[in-house]
């Protein structure tokens, strides 16, 4: 005679592990890079449509950014590097978070926040250096729109950071998906800067 | 797979809010996804009547090429609002819509995810078509003679777009994880899939008109040298607006009549696998619309740039077009049943598909350079055919979800009468257009055009057309309406 337990149906399939916050945030970063790189191609478009001019070792270049203006290098890598120090603390949270570490946690969400401020405010030094200024030319207006645009997804993510932060803050160690997702953002800023600061800064 | 329709829990659980105030304000805050679904295409129907009277103005103007009797100075808002209207205004809130409202209930969700942000995304796009519409009036938009009004309507197509995609998300996240535990993602309804497959499209391709637009929006505000100002805005911004882009936005549409075909022949889809396979070949035109291009097939030169050309065309306009007709071929091998029941909301659905069939199609024969038809109004007979289309089909869909929707069916004769009246319409409205296309009358243009052949035969048509769909679409609102007060009245949950 079989018993309760052999008679009883085999458990139901288990529930899969989904992370909402996670995909939507997937969803809101797969938006941002087509937008990011869309406005790469564009930029590309104007920079082909350019005419040639001779540059230095007598290449011939585009034509596409002033002659009057000077890409501060200096300014510009190091601002590079920040980004992908930003990445790395973002990636520090979720490693703390795992570990239900609350302290290094919080730490290190405010460090992401705080770096990705003084991104901006290395931008805005970029801005003063070169002097440009927005309405003199199509090279100038398009340089602000897709550095301004980088900037303002900068600031959405030291917005993120925050309140990630303050969360935890809150006593929501536990709450990793945020931390996760927080990670994931400042991945993809990181990633749309460097490719804006390899179009627009290096290869100029 | 039999679709689930659980029903959804949330609406229930609502406060319940008394006096008008309490309505109204429940109504503004809600996160039902049912209303939310509802608040969508309550307000899409209104820029479909919008681009309806528009199309039917501008089709009077084009009977007498010799005169116009409106002012001259309008036609380009006119057209710009037609143009605006049917993509950002209709095709992708009013699918977006059905999808919020019916998509979660499918999939055995509680609720759609992140229900505030769909809220949220539903008052941006609000919002953002209002100051589109308000600026165009104000003579903004495409070739606009108000600088401040032309900034105003590219603030508001940001705006509208940012909406949509906003709320987009929130239907990706409730398919991919509010599914019933055990659902694999290839067991889900059809309609769900197809709105997957047409918030991913939306979220990939939207962006990218956004970041486009922010270049031409600084460039109009401060220069006017790199992106042309106000007269080239449909130049950087028209592919979103047109084909085969506009294509993306009626996937859902077309999840609608893959759903209903087994629905009514009472039996399982056959080769189910394919139908979802179709849906996703339709999103290859995704990639041919964030490049930006036309890609049109020209027969000259070698072998070699023959083949260059007809590659990009073929995978971006051929594609969607096989996609389609693989929907509906299976669609109709299910319908090859000895149980076939055809029900009313079928009618509108399996006429509605058939005008997006002939919408790719016709997207396909206007591509290929021979057949000379660029920068006539066959472009404008095919977005005719997508945007009338693809209101037939959702009528039919409110028709077939209206009891949980809001509890009651619609009445029989009603459905299938505008059904048929609407697919009159579009026909009437579409069809003198590719014919005229042909005979190269010129698009967006209402005066001093002749070409060999009955030209005010043509506009007529297709100004009767466009005042069939009008007509029709006041008669669906107020059907619709009586249904939903009727239902009120009987205290079904609203």
């Amino acid at each position: 005679m079989s018993t309760a337990v052999e008679r009883a149906l085999p458990p139901g399939p288990a529930i899969a592990a989904r992370h909402p916050l996670f995909i939507a945030t997937g969803a809101v970063v797969a938006a941002g890079t087509m937008m990011v790189f869309g406005m790469l191609a564009v930029w590309f478009k104007f920079r082909d449509a350019s005419p040639l001019r001779e540059g230095r070792n007598a290449k011939m270049i585009h034509d596409w950014l002033p002659a009057d203006l000077k890409i501060p290098e200096v300014a510009t890598n190091t601002l590079a590097i920040t980004m992908v120090i930003a990445a790395i603390m973002g990636q520090w949270a979720v490693y703390s978070a795992t570990r239900k570490d609350s302290q290094h946690t919080t730490l290190a969400l405010f460090i992401t926040g705080m770096i990705g401020i003084a991104a901006i405010n290395a931008q805005v030094a970029i801005y003063k250096q070169m002097g440009a200024v927005l309405a003199d030319g199509a090279y100038q207006t398009m340089f602000f729109t897709i550095t301004g645009t980088v900037v303002a997804l900068m600031c959405s993510g030291v917005a993120f950071s925050f309140v990630a932060a303050f969360r935890v803050l809150g006593g929501r160690v536990a709450d990793r998906a945020v931390v996760t997702a927080h990670a994931m953002y400042w991945y993809f800023i990181t990633t749309a800067f460097i490719a804006m600061w390899f179009v627009v800064y290096v290869q100029k | 797979m039999t679709t689930v329709n659980m029903p959804s829990t949330t609406g229930a659980a609502m406060p319940t809010s008394s006096g008008f105030l309490g309505a109204v304000a429940a109504w503004l805050t809600t996160t039902d996804h049912r209303r939310i679904g509802r608040l969508f295409m309550g307000f899409s129907v209104l820029w479909v009547l919008s681009i309806v009277v528009v199309n039917a103005i501008l089709g009077f103007e084009r009977i007498d090429s010799a005169s116009i009797a409106i002012n001259e100075g309008a036609l380009p808002q006119l057209f710009a609002a037609s143009r605006t209207l049917a993509s950002f205004g209709v095709l992708i809130p009013l699918t977006l819509g059905l999808a919020i409202a019916v998509v979660p209930t499918q999939v055995g969700a509680r609720s759609i995810m992140f229900a505030r942000n769909a809220t949220f995304g539903f008052y941006l796009w609000l919002f953002g078509t209002a100051v589109v519409v308000g600026s165009l009036i104000a003579n903004g938009g495409p070739g606009g003679g108000s600088a401040t009004m032309v900034d105003l309507y590219l603030l508001g197509l940001a705006t509208t777009m940012l909406g949509l995609v906003v709320a987009s998300i929130s239907v990706i996240a409730t398919v991919i994880t509010a599914r019933t535990a055990g659902t694999d993602l290839a067991d889900i309804p059809v309609f769900s899939w197809a709105a997957l497959i047409g918030a991913v499209s939306t979220v990939m391709t939207l962006p990218v008109a956004l970041g486009t637009l922010i270049y031409v929006a600084v460039d109009h505000q401060y220069v006017k040298v790199a992106f042309g100002g106000n007269t080239e805005i449909s130049t950087w911004l028209g592919w979103a607006m047109t084909q085969p882009q506009t294509f993306l936005y009626v996937i859902p549409v077309v999840g609608v009549l893959a759903e209903l075909a087994p629905a009514v022949a009472r039996k399982a889809q056959p080769l189910r696998g394919g139908v979802f396979v179709g849906i996703g070949l339709m999103s290859v035109a995704l990639f041919g619309s964030v490049s930006q291009n036309i890609h049109d097939f020209e027969w000259s030169g070698t072998v070699s740039d023959k083949v260059q050309s007809f590659v990009p065309y073929a995978m971006f306009n051929l594609l969607p077009l096989l996609g389609m007709v693989v929907v509906l071929g299976l669609a109709l091998l299910a319908l090859r049943s000895d149980t076939l029941k055809i029900t009313p909301a079928f009618i509108p659905v399996f006429l509605g598909g058939g005008m997006i069939l002939t919408a790719l199609l016709g997207n396909a024969v206007q591509l290929l350079s021979s057949a000379q038809l660029a920068g006539t109004v066959f472009e404008e007979g095919v977005l005719h055919y997508t945007t009338y289309g693809a209101v037939l089909v959702l009528w039919g869909a409110v028709a077939h979800w209206s009891t949980q929707l809001w509890g009651r069916e619609l009445p029989a004769q009603a459905v299938i009468g505008l059904g048929v009246l609407g697919f009159a319409g579009t026909v009437l409205a579409a069809l003198p257009m590719y014919i005229a296309g042909f005979a190269d009358q010129q698009a967006e243009v209402v005066a001093d055009f002749t070409y060999g052949g009955p030209t005010g035969l043509w506009n007529s048509a297709s100004t009767i057309g466009h005042a069939l769909m009008a007509l029709c679409v006041v008669a669906g609102v107020a059907t619709a309406t009586r249904s939903i007060t009727a239902s009120a009245s009987t205290g079904v949950a609203q």
